[in-house]
Order: C-alpha cells, then sequence, then structure tokens
C-alpha cells in the first residue's frame, strides 16, 4: 500500500480512492479467525440428529444409550428443553392476522421439514458426539408431507400446521387497476417461476459458547450479532447484560447469516446447562439442509399496456412459500420485493397481492437481494415479453416508460419516492460499452442464415431500495426493530483512531472502506484508523449488516459521529489557540485561526490536549471521543443497465454467456475497487440462479441438493468474464452513497434469462423456468414446435418458423422435467 | 484433544434415508481411551509448512483435520464434505490436493505446504501479493485453498489463459468475487513470474 501525504493542511482525498484492503493480510496468510478456529479449554462438542422425514409425529426418543456411549457428556432430546428453549423467533409479522405457529429450536412433538434437529449428543469431541447419535432410539409416525404451495392451499390438502397452510395474504394497491386493465389495448398475462435457492455461503455455519458464572459468551458465524443478542435474549431469557454475542471473521452469508438460528439457541442452552463451553459446526449436508434457503416464489403478473407500449398498469400475484415456520424475516422477504415490481416505470396503477403458504420444507428467509431480484425478474421478464408483443425494440419499450432524470425525484405507483437516478445515462453507457447494434446485427445474421448456435440479447434496467431503512417505515410494515446505525469514534493520545461500527461485515471491506470516510472526515491518515466492529461488548449498539445498508446507513453514522468529534475539538482548539470558537476553520485534521492560517492546532493535538485534560475550558469534559446513531429519511435506490449476449445451442440446449456488461448507478463510490468487486460477485449470483441452480426436493420431502456435488454453485469456468462501468446520481444523503451489495444479484438474473428467450423467441419459445440448463432450454425448444419433447427430428423445420405460440398466457408449470 | 479428531462426515450415508450422521469406524482404544474395539493407530511424520511432526493417527483421520486439530494450522479451511469446493486445498508434494480428500496416514513422508507455509521471510507469495493487489478476495473463506490450487497451476503452467485459468481452478468454489479478479490475480503472478 501507498504511503499517504501526511500534509494535514491538504490531505489526498480517500473517498473515491481504489485502496486495497486492510482485511486482506489475515486472510491471504490463513491467520484469520473462523468461528470453528476457536478452542476453548475444556470445549465440548455438539452433534446434531436430524429427521430423515419432511413431516412426522415423533412417538418415542430415547437418548439413554446415547449417554453411555464413549466420551459422551450429554445427550437430550426435544423435550430436555422444552421448557427453556421458547420458540425461534420471527421480526416480521406482516399482518395482525398472520398465523405464526411456535417454532421450537428442536422438535418435540413434531417434525415439519427434513434436517430438523430431534436430538442431539454432546461428547469430548465432534466426531464421539456424532458416533454416538447412531445410539439414540427415536421413533416417528410418518405424516403427509406439504411440498407444492399451490397444493398447499386447496382444500383437502395436508396441513403443515393446525392452523392451516395459509400464513397471511397481504395486499397492496394504488391507483384504479380494474380502469388499467379494461379497455387497455394490449394485456399480459405470465406466471414465473423464483426456484428455490440455497445461499451456500463458503463458510459452514459455526457456533461456540462459553458460561462462566452466568455470564454468556456466543461466537458465531453470523451477520447480525446485535440482533442475535437481543432475540437470544428475548428467546431464553437470560439477561442481555449476560449475554455478549462475537461475529468474528465471518465468510460470507448473503443473507443467510441474517438469522436466529435453532443451533444457535440450543449452544447457548447446553452451555448452561453442562457449564462448560460448547462448539458445533455444521457440515455442508447439513447446511444445505438447514440454512434457510432463499426465494421460492410463484409470481403471477399481468401487465396493461397502450398501443404505443405505454404501461398502463400492473397486478402481482404472489404465491411465496414459507416452508414448516416464520423464522427472522420470513414473511418480509417478499413484500421487500411489493414495492419494487413496478421498478424504473411510470403507470397508472399497481396492484399486489401476496400469500404466504406453509409446506414441509426448510424455511425460506433471505437471500442476496431478498424480494427484490423476485420483483426485477418478473417485471423486466414481462417488459420483453410486451416489447415482443409490440415489435418494440426491449430498451425502447423501457425508454417509453422509465422516469426520466429530469423527474426525480419520483413517487413511484408503489408509494416509494426515489431520490435520483438517470436510467438514460446508464443505458446508453451499457449501450456503447456492448455494441448493442453491433450485436442486434449478428443476431439478424445468424437468424436469417439459421444458424444453429442462436444470438440473443437480454436486458434488465433494474433498480432497487436498499439501505436499509427508515425506522418509522419499518415500523409502518410491521417490521419488529428499526433501521438505524450506530458508529462511535475515539480520539486515542497518540493521534490515533479507533471507528467503532455497528455494521458487522463479513467481507465487505468495511475496515477499508469506513478508514477511508473518517480519514476524510478528520483528515487523519487512512493508515492511522482502526475499525472494530462484530462483538457486542466493543460495538454495543447497532443493526448489523444485510440490505446493501451499510454504507448509506452505517456510513452516514460515522459522518455524524466524525460531525460531533469536530465540533468537541472545536471547543478545546479555540482554548488552547486562545481564540473564540466562532473564529475557527476546520480544514480537515487541523483547526485554524480565520485569517492567521499559521496560528492552528491539529486535531491529534487536540485528542492529546484532552487525555491530559490539564488546561480545559470551565465545564469541557475530557475527551472528544463521540458516538452518533443515524436514522435515514428513506431508503436508496440504486440503479442499472444490464445487457447479456447469450449464444444459445438449438440443438444441445447449451447456453454460453458471450458478453455481460452492467452500468451500475450506486452514487458516489467511496473504494472503487471494492464496488467492482460487489458487483461482480452479485453477477456471478444472479447468474447462478438463471443458469445452475435449485434447491430440490424428492417427493418424500427429502432434500435431494444436499451438497455441492448435487448444488450447482458455479465455478470460474462456468461464469464469464463482465464488463463493467458507472454513472453517478448522487443519492440524497451527504455522501451521496446508495449501496452495492446486492444489484448484481438483482439485476443480473432476467438479463441472462430475456437473453435466452430473445435467441429462441422465432422458435415460439416464451419462457424456460430457472434454471435454464440444457435440457430445459432443449425441451422448451421440442415443446414450442407443439411436438412432445423429443422429437428432435424436425427441429430443423422448427427454424424456419417465425412467431408461432408467442403469447401463450401460462408459462410451464415448474419444468419439473 | 488431536488425534482423537476422526472423519465421520467422509463415512456418513446421505441424509435423508432414516440413519443419520453415523459414524461407520470405530475409535481405537489406543487412541481414544475410551472406546471399544476400533482400529490401530498408525504412526505418520509429517513436513507441514517446513516443519517436521511425528503424531499417533486413527487411520480414517483427514489430512485435513490433521492440519487443523493436530499440528494448529487452522489456516486450512474446510468448506464442504464432498470435496467439491477446494477450500481445503494444500500442496502434497508440490502438488495441489484437496486435504479433506486425502487421509493422514497417506501423507506419511510426504512434505505438505499450506497457505501459513507461503510467506517467506522476504514477506508475501507473489500469489499472496496478487490476490492482494487484484481484489480477488471478499470474505477470505475460500481464499487459502484459491491461492494453494492457483500455485500448483502456475506450476504446470506458467502462462496460462485466462480459459486455462479458469479451467484450472474448476475445482475451487468462491461465492463472493464472481471469479473475475481472481483471474485477474493468477494472470498477474504469472506475468510476475510465479511458477511454484
Amino acid at each position: 500500500m501507498t504511503a499517504q501525504p501526511e500534509t494535514a493542511a491538504a490531505p489526498a482525498a480517500e473517498f473515491g480512492r481504489a485502496r486495497l484492503r486492510k482485511e486482506d493480510e489475515r486472510l491471504i496468510t490463513g491467520q484469520t479467525t473462523w468461528t470453528d478456529n476457536l478452542r476453548l479449554p475444556g470445549m465440548l462438542h455438539i452433534a446434531f440428529l436430524r429427521s430423515p422425514y419432511a413431516h412426522a409425529r415423533i412417538t418415542s426418543v430415547d437418548v439413554t444409550a446415547a449417554r453411555s456411549e464413549p466420551g459422551v457428556i450429554a445427550a437430550y432430546s426435544g423435550a430436555d428443553f422444552a421448557a427453556e428453549q421458547g420458540s425461534l423467533p420471527c421480526a416480521w409479522p406482516v399482518t395482525p392476522d398472520i398465523v405464526m405457529p411456535a417454532h421450537p429450536p428442536m422438535a418435540v412433538d413434531e417434525v415439519r421439514y427434513a434436517g430438523e434437529a430431534v436430538a442431539c449428543v454432546v461428547a469430548r469431541d465432534r466426531y464421539a458426539a456424532a458416533d454416538a447419535l447412531a445410539a439414540i432410539e427415536i421413533d416417528y409416525e410418518p405424516l403427509p408431507p406439504v411440498l407444492d404451495m399451490r397444493a398447499a392451499l386447496e382444500e383437502g390438502s395436508p396441513k403443515v400446521h393446525e392452523a392451516g397452510n395459509k400464513s397471511f395474504v397481504w395486499p397492496f394497491a394504488n391507483g384504479d387497476v380494474d380502469a388499467a386493465f379494461e379497455g387497455a389495448p394490449v394485456v399480459l398475462e405470465r406466471t414465473y417461476r423464483q426456484q428455490r435457492l440455497i445461499p451456500a455461503a463458503m463458510e459452514p455455519r459455526s457456533v461456540v459458547c462459553s458460561c462462566v458464572g452466568g455470564e454468556f459468551t456466543l461466537w458465531s458465524a453470523t451477520q447480525i450479532p446485535h440482533v442475535l443478542r437481543v432475540m437470544l435474549a428475548l428467546v431464553t431469557g437470560i439477561p442481555e447484560q449476560s449475554l455478549r454475542v462475537i461475529a468474528p471473521d465471518v465468510g460470507g452469508g448473503f443473507g443467510s447469516k441474517l438469522q436466529v438460528t435453532a443451533e444457535e439457541v440450543l449452544a447457548v442452552l447446553i452451555a448452561r446447562k453442562l457449564g462448560r463451553p460448547v462448539k458445533w459446526t455444521e457440515t455442508r449436508s447439513e447446511g444445505n439442509m438447514t440454512v434457510h434457503h432463499g426465494r421460492d416464489q410463484w409470481q403471477r403478473i399481468r401487465i396493461a399496456a397502450d398501443a404505443d407500449g405505454r404501461v398502463r398498469g400492473l397486478d402481482v400475484d404472489l404465491l411465496a412459500d414459507m416452508g414448516a415456520y416464520l423464522m427472522l424475516v420470513t414473511p418480509g422477504v417478499p413484500l421487500l420485493g411489493a414495492f419494487m415490481f413496478p421498478a424504473i416505470y411510470k403507470m397508472d396503477a399497481y396492484s399486489f397481492k401476496c400469500t404466504g403458504v406453509f409446506t414441509t420444507k426448510m424455511p425460506t428467509d433471505a437471500y442476496r437481494g431478498a424480494g427484490r431480484p423476485e420483483a426485477t425478474f418478473a417485471i423486466e421478464r414481462i417488459m420483453d415479453e410486451l416489447a415482443a408483443e409490440l415489435g418494440l425494440d426491449p430498451l425502447e419499450l423501457r425508454e417509453r416508460n422509465w422516469i426520466k432524470h429530469e423527474e426525480f425525484p419520483y413517487t413511484t405507483i408503489a408509494g416509494l419516492t426515489y431520490d435520483s437516478g438517470n436510467y438514460e445515462a446508464a443505458t446508453a453507457k451499457a449501450r456503447e460499452l456492448f455494441d448493442y447494434d453491433g450485436l442486434r446485427r449478428e443476431q439478424q445474421r445468424r437468424r436469417t442464415d439459421n444458424d444453429p448456435v442462436q444470438l440473443g440479447i437480454g436486458v434488465s434496467t433494474f433498480t432497487e431500495m436498499c439501505g436499509l431503512a427508515p425506522s418509522r417505515v419499518l415500523g409502518s410494515l410491521a417490521y419488529g426493530a428499526g433501521g438505524w446505525e450506530q458508529a462511535s469514534i475515539r480520539m486515542l493520545p497518540t493521534g490515533k483512531v479507533e471507528v467503532v461500527t455497528g455494521s458487522s461485515a463479513h467481507g465487505q471491506g468495511h475496515e477499508t472502506a469506513w478508514s477511508q470516510i473518517v480519514a476524510d472526515q478528520l483528515g487523519v491518515p487512512f493508515e492511522d484508523i482502526r475499525v472494530l466492529h462484530g462483538d457486542t461488548q466493543v460495538s454495543p449498539k447497532g443493526m448489523d449488516t444485510y440490505g446493501s445498508r451499510s454504507l448509506a446507513v452505517g456510513g452516514m453514522a460515522l459522518v455524524s459521529a466524525c460531525d460531533k468529534v469536530v465540533e468537541k475539538a472545536r471547543v478545546i482548539a479555540a482554548a488552547t489557540l486562545e481564540a473564540s470558537p466562532d473564529d475557527l476553520d476546520w480544514v480537515p485534521g487541523r483547526f485554524e485561526v480565520r485569517g492567521d492560517p499559521d496560528k492552528s492546532v491539529t486535531i491529534g493535538e487536540i485528542a492529546l490536549a484532552a487525555f491530559a485534560a490539564h488546561n480545559l475550558p470551565d465545564g469541557v469534559e475530557p475527551t472528544i471521543d463521540a458516538e452518533a446513531t443515524y436514522d435515514p429519511d428513506n431508503f436508496s435506490f440504486p440503479h442499472g443497465t444490464h445487457l447479456c449476449a447469450t449464444e444459445v445451442d438449438t440443438e444441445t440446449g447449451f447456453v454460453t454467456i458471450r458478453s455481460y456488461v452492467c452500468v451500475d448507478d450506486i452514487g458516489t463510490v467511496v473504494n472503487p475497487l471494492i464496488v467492482e468487486g460487489q458487483v461482480h460477485g452479485g453477477l456471478a449470483q444472479g447468474i447462478a440462479q438463471a443458469l445452475y441452480e435449485e434447491a430440490v426436493y424428492d417427493d418424500d420431502g427429502n432434500l435431494v441438493t444436499s451438497t455441492l456435488a448435487d448444488y450447482l454453485v458455479p465455478s470460474a469456468a462456468d461464469l464469464p468474464s463482465y464488463v463493467t462501468g458507472r454513472t453517478e446520481s448522487r443519492a440524497a444523503n451527504r455522501l451521496g452513497v446508495k449501496g452495492v451489495g446486492e444489484a448484481g444479484t438483482i439485476a443480473s438474473t432476467p438479463a441472462v434469462v430475456n437473453a435466452i428467450i430473445d435467441a429462441l423467441r422465432p422458435y415460439g419459445v416464451d419462457d424456460i423456468t430457472m434454471p435454464c440448463t440444457p435440457e430445459r432450454v432443449w425441451r422448451a425448444l421440442q415443446e414450442a414446435r407443439g411436438g412432445p419433447a423429443g422429437s428432435a427430428a424436425d427441429q430443423h423445420a422448427a427454424r424456419q418458423s417465425d412467431q408461432t405460440q408467442g403469447n401463450s398466457p401460462q408459462a410451464s408449470d415448474g419444468g419439473q422435467a | 484433544m488431536g488425534s482423537d479428531y476422526l472423519s465421520v462426515n467422509a463415512v456418513v450415508p446421505r441424509f435423508g434415508t432414516g440413519v443419520m450422521m453415523r459414524g461407520v469406524l470405530r475409535w481405537p482404544k489406543e487412541c481414544a481411551g475410551v472406546r471399544e474395539g476400533g482400529n490401530r493407530v498408525a504412526e505418520v511424520t509429517v513436513s507441514v509448512d517446513g516443519v517436521k511432526y511425528s503424531d499417533h493417527v486413527e487411520p480414517r483421520l483427514l489430512l485435513v483435520h490433521y492440519l487443523r486439530e493436530v499440528v494448529g494450522k487452522t489456516g486450512t479451511p474446510v468448506g464442504c464434505d464432498t470435496s467439491n469446493c477446494g477450500a481445503c486445498t494444500v500442496l502434497l508434494n508440490g502438488e495441489s490436493v484437496k486435504s479433506c480428500s486425502v487421509l493422514a496416514v497417506q501423507a506419511d513422508g510426504a512434505e505438505v505446504t499450506t497457505i501459513q507455509g507461503m510467506a517467506t521471510d522476504g514477506g508475501l507469495h507473489p500469489l499472496q501479493e496478487a490476490f492482494h493487489a487484484e481484489h480477488a478476495l471478499q470474505c477470505g473463506y475460500c481464499t487459502p485453498g484459491m491461492i494453494m490450487a492457483a500455485s500448483d497451476l502456475l506450476r504446470e503452467n506458467p502462462h496460462p489463459s485466462d480459459e486455462e485459468i479458469r479451467e484450472g481452478l474448476e475445482g475451487n468454489l468462491c461465492r463472493c468475487t464472481g471469479y473475475e479478479n481472481i483471474v485477474r490475480a493468477v494472470r498477474r503472478a504469472s506475468q510476475a513470474g510465479v511458477s511454484a
């Protein structure tokens, strides 16, 4: 790393600088502190016995024999925890009449998904614990699984819970939807499937808990140490002040570690029972089964438009699979999408309805994007369908409908006020980087030549709401907590700075970006700043990291805290310089006497003066440390234009991404290196949903994709190189920042699928259910020609056909092929 | 604790068959001192990052668990139980292996290099430098395996094309970076002349 110039009068701006990361040194040398690396004296290991049934009554459990296995200290069944384990929390009861069944961390009477913990062994090492599970006697009375959320709502369906399979119905409407659809020259209806995904962070979950004299310390691979602490106190009744939660280095989350898990609660209870530290680390197979899943929706979407393509109205009816229970924000995830279906488009009316459905599967919850990728997929897919219906270029159709840059701030039909954006600029830049017109010419050429490998161009002009979130908005949506963030600045006597943040990074590079922000605000060198986070004893307040909120909320908290430091320092500087506070100019790094800049004092000198406290004015406290809690006024709204070119082999169904261009407007940028990395990773996850990934249960409700051999997280060889660009419209906050963590994931899935459909539309294909595997693409080609899948012989004839079946109102039922 | 860490995961039947997480192999009496029956305990002598270790280990002990729990080299993490993710990649006599799919006893007499042996007194290994310089890591969990696999890739092919880099690292999964910057980092190290 290059050294910073030390001249405090004119420090180089850190904001916008591609600083290499402070975090890297420990990560590239193997010195990282993953939770599973932790070994405490006397530590015991937990192994869980998990249900092999998707749905069953537990008729008997006997752990006696396991208790006498070698090395085993204890064995427990759900009954042993029944009096104290409470219910895993759901913090987002989206409607007053929501059905929110109790969710015991360990099943006592009934299991409702395969993998639910039913008993455990605590032994002196992990493998003794795992071996002894075999000695547990457990009998089940199988009950019918409930696996299809549409069938779950039918009368006579077996019930997941006594109260039935419907958890809630959440409606929203604005404008006269009936009027928008009545007499509309064009009405399209489609049904899209958001397949179930497994977040698959590379670090498996791990928990360590110690209990000494009634004081608990929990280390967990979590995104949310602060929320977890509160929730553990509420669930277990352990006083909050006796709980310390530490998130050490955390190996990725993507929403999957935004959770209060059964294993965390049980680790606390077991540590308390035994008075010894305990550890549990999941295997990948356990993780695929029991880390919450993402997506899993059926989306029925209708759009009404004028003949020129102007959108009149949108009507969305969602079924969202909750899985077996409501976990931390399970019901809220589809609602985060509710506001995003209208996307960047102006329209007269919008209605939305979401039905939350219970099934006997692992609960769903936040996964990168959380509701917004689903919404973006559906609107961007149907905009392409509308363009095809009207014979318009998909970018032309979008431009006719999007909010013009001069119209910001703009309140959408979903009630959000977009503070800034420039869709024209992002699209123009993306077109240029992509060579849009050239690729369209090539596409035409391949169509004319009946090339067996067709070229498709996919468009996604997305926006998202992130920077979660204004507390009062969250309150109005029945979320249980606020959306503020906390920061503290500790000015050390040597002039160095400790920054404490309530954000809890797990790969995002906060230690670097936060140092850059504070360096500019306080005029201290980047190298002199240390960022602390992820430990409720070090960072006592926080709302943690998810929803692309860290910078837009936590970064603003930093700025507010720095402001307070400067104002406190001003008083001491005035005394030191024997001047009036009002006569001092703050030049980041120092106060100067106005008109006499030779008379100055640096922030470091002021920190030392406060530490010594020998000559402070009366009534001035001897510190310039400060803390601030920032609650945003609004969400932030990153947007961008993503363009994908796919080559689709019509004979094999194989899809190759030939080029991918994205231009994102995420507001101002603290560190372009980190931003680009976030975009790349987001793209990979969005592309993976389009092409590769799906959590599959068999007919009995067992997870088939329980390993990384079955669940296809793409490798470097499966993914393209990306071309990234940026445009910039400032967000309405002081830093001008919007957030970038989820943008790539939200935008890319529809871009890829639109590109595949665009390649195959002349064959009559207008939908393929994700993931668009070669088999599904091939079958879609066969079925589009009206013949049964498998009649490949008439493939050539299909190439001659044009625009058949382009208007099928119903998508296939999920590509169960 | 050391040698009483045994691999169960490698031998369990798949979940969902009604029998879950049953260990197939048994404890050795000699090793655990508490378990009836069981297997022999084997002595292994392994050089890890230049230091020689001799230990008595259970034959089913995986190399990755030997490294993490016996030798204390926690820089090599475990990411899966089916040798798909590559997070645990180390060099065994100079060639990359997934240490979750090698038994510790198979490493007897071998030299193992982990991520913790890559930096020298002279500083970081050029691949470590390149991963830092190209922002080729975010959470960093896959990074040790990725760097070790890349070092073997460059040993075999000192000047790979981008496509060869992608295919060469196919056995190592990363969930954060989308691989773009990993490819750049390996290319950068290649241009810097890393060949081992």
